[in-house]
């Protein structure tokens, strides 16, 4: 099929190429308009006559609404209407799900559900009517709320290999743990937000999302129209986090309240109603069992999760996703079990899978570390696979080794002190961890467009979204690279329906797979620019406007004579994607302080090494490092969604309470960039990398609390209250 | 938000008496109103009334009730003679929010209990009567001392903590004049009335907060939370000892995030005083605070946690 990736493309063309811009640190082009807080988010734009909606949310967990007071609010001052259209959602979609079926919103599954929308003049009208809406229940359903007491299904095919109990039986070295991690939230800062105008049959959404094509796909699909009569407009996205992967309630919602009052319609969601109805990641327990040889080599791998999500839905977070390709052990079991109870929709936050499942999987080696009397970093470089256990298909390429190496020597990991408790400052226990970083690599569809303009100049195109991550930048990078433009004469326009559909944000591939597009379009101009040079375009060079090759050289616009070259790339995943295992890599290492009074633990110093194919942009790739090192401190020390047991409710549903860390939580972070060609990844020999540094750097933590303390935190977040509830009283030594 | 009316003292006089709700840095307030966990309907803006200033009265300090928290922690009297209380602001909120916060505002805010925040749950503070969803249901940041059947919430600001340990007194003002009551009796248990936090009486508004002279010894306010920063007290303690020929001379305590009001138990004091400091001492005295402690199930930890974190404090000021 066109544009397939089928054949790793070894030709390294970037490394050519002469305009010297990939890979550099340069400035985020929309950077200015959003500290000056000019770039337009979803629910700032004006459009003339716009009517508010606010959300009314459910005050049981399951059953029926009987019946909407609604003459009591629809007489207040200026209340529109009140709508509990049967097409709006119950639960937002998953990521790709590209449809969002009819749901009826008088059925309540989870407790805050939106079940009605409150229309008014202002918002401050709607959302005093949508808290005064009367609403009578018939509470019913018997799903439980929590985990501990509901039936497990199983959530993903299992690897079974070998017989991972007789290697428990016979291995030199083994441990056998569990572990818990809470839930957590997207807690982007961008709120969910939609503004639906209709012209006609056509209807255009301002909104804020990820994944465009696939949410024009979900909006037409909920208001049973073609999805050619939806346009969105999401050009900036403040923060996605797997949240805006799929469509909210939000986006239907108001397009069905515009349609009927016949003005545009805004809903935003508040911060509550972000946190209560979006996407939760699943709390999860997690058995390790791993066995070694005397030499520390894996023999057996056990990884079993059990996580939750509401009955039907097909998303179960997959826990053991890295497990299965980055350490061996040739007795394997790893599996997923999934819970049926009533709370929020679980679905993608940031990394799937890895995010949880590395920190404990990185926890569990260091246990096996101490047994097997080994240096952490070696029993990680001990067990490397020459290629993917129970596969047998190589891999792309792993810079694991390199960052381990690398990282010890600049973070300093040879002054760690061999046993816990050895490093005290007053009232704190020092000590440093150390965890190997993995997260899957890969490659969507996804097209653009790129226009060599008459005057040299170039415009890219896209539907791909940029959730403040830098596709901006680095598709700009890509394009005036590929065709000797100086990144000044670039412009990008992305975020809109209308464009070319690009991978979208998600699953770190937007930049790898879009920036693939853009260059095969790229590729495409350069064709035609040797041709009408005159020479094959393995000869070209392009820089600063000027063609040549085999002693000739000319202007690209007298090449282009007034007329403006267009081209759009393509790519699909193909045959690349079976043939290797594909993943980014790295290592985390940090230094904690843990108070032995009180428990608390404070990071000193955190350093992040990882390898992702070529660094396409050094600032903004250094940036989604450092924000993934952030929530690895998150999902180490504070972040934790707590649910009321008795009905499922999400009890901290906002930023005061719901504690992602701030700066005071954060040291300073150093990180490394390793750069690596990923030929079999992308033409751009580029990986993913906007999850890698949350996958794994939790564990880092637990492993500097144990050398620090002598405490093994198997729960997380490694809260005081956990910690104390192990570690030693400090007065009963002094009193000794 | 329910609509309210809106008006703007511009002197005491204006507000004693008022039947309205004071506004000042509106920075709990306003969050309440929006939730609709608080529904005033006049609504008497206090921010033009003066009583911005730290005056010097009678050896001490007298804090206006509209001066700002930052104002407050970054004056040199108080950074210089009270410490404490410059630290146990600055251990508050966040920059942002000090900026605009006040001295009666900072007393009177309400607690953050969960299921006070949230419509559609059982609360006997927020709706009398109704019940309490915190007893059986998350409790974690709840108290451990002095609960009743009714409320088992916190207080769970940091500044009126160290003001108890300094003994400070709230001065106060109504229609039929005013009065001044010691802090340590300014915020109330919870009893059979959940719905009042503190002894203010409609009608009347703090003019400011009194700090007796300058005593001398270390002073430490210590707040143990979740995270570094721009979190509530899991618990908190705010401590000035004194130590006269190798023996504690003074030992004035308040602990936070512990109960409906700033803590204090004048027994732990005196446990303390005369005494030679030591790991032994310490353990002592806080095994006989947290003896009168009793958890709610999640909070359980509080008690150990506040046990440790006062031996901390003590040997910390004492240099033991
Ligand atoms: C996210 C967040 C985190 C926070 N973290 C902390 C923390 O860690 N520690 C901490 O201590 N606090 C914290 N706070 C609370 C903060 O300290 C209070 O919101 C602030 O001190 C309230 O002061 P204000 O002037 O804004 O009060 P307002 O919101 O204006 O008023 C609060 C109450 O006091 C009454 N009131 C105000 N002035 C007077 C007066 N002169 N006389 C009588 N009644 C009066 C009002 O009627 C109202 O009921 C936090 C707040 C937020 C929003
Ligand atoms: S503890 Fe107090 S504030 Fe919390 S729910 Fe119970 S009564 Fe309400």
């Amino acid at each position: 099929m066109f544009g397939t990736y089928d054949v790793p493309d070894q030709r390294n063309l970037l490394d050519q190429t002469r305009q010297g811009i990939i890979g550099k640190p340069l400035d985020r082009p929309e950077a200015a308009l959003k500290v000056t807080g000019t770039a337009t988010y979803a629910a700032e734009y004006r459009p003339e006559n716009c009517a508010e909606g606010v959300l009314v949310t459910a005050t049981i967990a399951q059953g029926r609404v009987l019946h909407l007071h609604r003459d009591e609010v629809l007489s207040m001052p200026g209340v529109l209407g009140i709508f509990a259209d049967k097409r709006m959602l119950r639960r937002p979609a998953q990521g790709t799900a590209g449809q969002a079926p009819v749901q009826d919103v008088r059925e309540v599954e989870y407790y805050g559900q939106p079940v009605a929308l409150v229309v008014a003049e202002s918002f401050e009208q709607a959302s005093h009517a949508a808290k005064a809406l009367r609403i009578d229940y018939a509470p019913e359903g018997d799903v439980p709320f929590d985990a501990g007491k509901a039936e497990y299904e199983s959530g993903q095919k299992p690897v079974i290999l070998g017989d991972l109990d007789e290697a428990m039986a016979s291995a030199a070295h083994s441990v056998d743990l569990t572990y818990t991690t809470e839930g957590h939230a997207s807690a982007a800062m961008e709120p969910h937000a939609s503004i639906a105008a209709w012209q006609g049959d056509v209807l255009t959404l301002w909104g804020s999302f990820q994944m465009i094509s696939h949410n024009v796909k979900e909006l037409a699909d909920s208001l049973r129209i073609s999805p050619r009569n939806v346009r969105i407009i999401s050009p900036y996205v403040g923060g996605g986090f797997g949240s805006k992967l799929g469509i909210s309630h939000d986006a239907i919602a108001a397009a069905i309240a515009a349609r009927e009052l016949g003005r545009p319609v805004r809903v935003v969601l508040t911060r509550q109603q972000v946190f209560d109805t979006i996407m939760r990641r699943s709390e999860t327990r997690q058995r390790l069992r791993l066995a070694a040889d005397a030499s520390g080599r894996l023999t057996g791998l056990g990884h079993e999760a059990w996580v939750s999500n509401l009955p039907g839905e097909k998303f179960a977070e997959p826990v053991t996703q890295a497990t299965e390709f980055l350490y061996g052990g040739e007795n394997r079991k790893l599996a997923v079990n999934v819970a049926r109870i009533s709370r929020l929709t679980s679905g993608s936050v940031r990394a799937p899978g890895e995010a949880v499942g590395m920190q404990v999987l990185e926890a569990a080696m260091d246990e096996l570390a101490e047994k097997a009397g080994l240096d952490p970093i070696e029993l990680r470089k001990r067990n490397l696979p020459a290629s993917q256990p129970g596969k047998d298909r190589p891999y792309s390429s792993r810079m694991l080794v390199e960052a381990l190496d690398q990282g010890a020597r600049a973070f300093g990991w040879d002054a760690r002190k061999p046993r816990p408790c050895m490093r005290r400052e007053g009232e704190w226990w020092l000590g440093m961890g150390v965890a190997s970083a993995a997260r899957v690599n890969m490659l969507r569809p996804a097209s653009a467009r790129v226009r060599l303009e008459a005057d040299g100049s170039l415009l890219v195109q896209s539907d791909q979204t940029d959730i403040g991550t830098g596709s901006y930048a680095i598709l700009g990078q890509i394009a005036g690279e590929m065709l000797g433009v100086p990144i000044t004469r670039v412009r990008v326009e992305l975020g809109d329906s209308s464009l070319p559909s690009g991978a979208g944000s998600g699953g770190s591939f937007g930049a790898s797979s879009t920036g693939s597009a853009v260059f095969r379009a790229c590729e495409a101009i350069r064709d035609r620019l040797a041709h009408r040079l005159g020479i094959p375009v393995e000869a070209l060079e392009l820089r600063d406007g000027i063609a040549s090759g085999q002693g000739r050289s000319r202007p690209v616009t007298e090449l282009l004579q007034g007329e403006a070259l267009e081209q759009v790339g393509r790519i699909k995943p193909g045959k690349t994607q079976m043939d290797y295992a594909q993943a980014s890599y790295g290592a985390f290492f940090c230094e904690v302080a843990v108070n032995a009074f009180t428990g608390e633990t404070r990071m000193r110093r955190m350093l992040g090494a990882f390898g992702f194919g070529r660094v396409l942009n050094a600032k903004t790739a250094r940036s989604q490092c450092l924000g993934g090192m952030v929530w690895g401190i998150g999902a180490a020390l504070t972040e934790e969604q707590s649910f009321d047991l008795r009905d499922g409710r999400l009890l901290n549903h906002d930023l005061a309470q719901y504690h992602v860390p701030c700066h005071a939580d954060v040291p300073a972070l150093e990180v490394i960039l390793l750069e690596e060609r990923d030929a079999p990844a992308s033409p751009l020999q580029a990986k993913g990398v906007g999850e890698l540094a949350i996958c794994g750097a939790a564990g880092a933590v637990a492993n500097a609390i144990y050398n620090a303390c002598g405490v093994r935190m198997r729960s997380f977040p490694m809260t005081p209250d956990r910690l104390i509830a192990q570690l030693p009283d400090p007065i009963a030594r002094a009193a000794d | 938000m329910r609509a309210f009316s809106y008006d703007r003292a511009s002197a005491v006089a204006d507000a004693a008496g008022a039947e309205a709700r004071l506004i000042a840095g509106g920075t709990n307030l306003l969050d309440l109103m929006k939730l609709e966990v608080e529904l005033p309907t006049r609504l008497l803006d206090i921010n033009h009334v003066g009583l911005d200033q730290i005056t010097e009265v009678e050896g001490g300090l007298r804090l206006g009730a509209l001066l700002r928290n930052a104002d407050c922690a970054a004056d040199q009297r108080v950074r210089r003679d009270y410490p404490l209380l410059a630290r146990a602001i600055l251990a508050g909120a966040s920059p942002q929010l000090r900026n605009r916060a006040t001295t009666g505002g900072n007393l009177c805010q309400r607690t953050r209990c969960g299921y006070f925040m949230r419509l559609g749950t059982r609360c006997n503070k927020r709706e009398p009567g109704s019940g309490c969803d915190a007893i059986d249901g998350s409790n974690r940041e709840h108290a451990i001392f002095g609960v009743s059947p009714a409320c088992i919430a916190t207080y769970p600001g940091d500044m009126a903590v160290a003001l108890a340990a300094l003994d400070a007194s709230v001065e106060i003002t109504g229609s039929r004049g005013g009065r001044s009551i010691p802090l340590r009796g300014f915020h109330r248990l919870p009893g059979d009335d959940p719905s009042r936090d503190n002894v203010l009486e409609p009608g009347e508004i703090i003019t400011s907060v009194t700090l007796p002279p300058p005593v001398g010894g270390r002073q430490v306010y210590r707040k143990v939370r979740d995270r570094a920063s721009f979190a509530f007290a899991l618990v908190s303690v705010a401590a000035i000892i004194d130590i006269q020929s190798g023996r504690i001379s003074r030992a004035d305590l308040a602990f936070g995030g512990v109960a409906h009001k700033p803590w204090h138990d004048p027994e732990v004091e005196q446990a303390l005083l005369g005494e030679v400091p030591s790991p032994v001492l310490f353990a002592r005295a806080a095994d006989l605070l947290v003896a009168k402690a009793k958890g709610q199930g999640e909070n359980d930890f509080k008690i150990p946690l506040l046990r440790r974190s006062l031996i901390a404090v003590l040997a910390e000021a004492t240099g033991v």
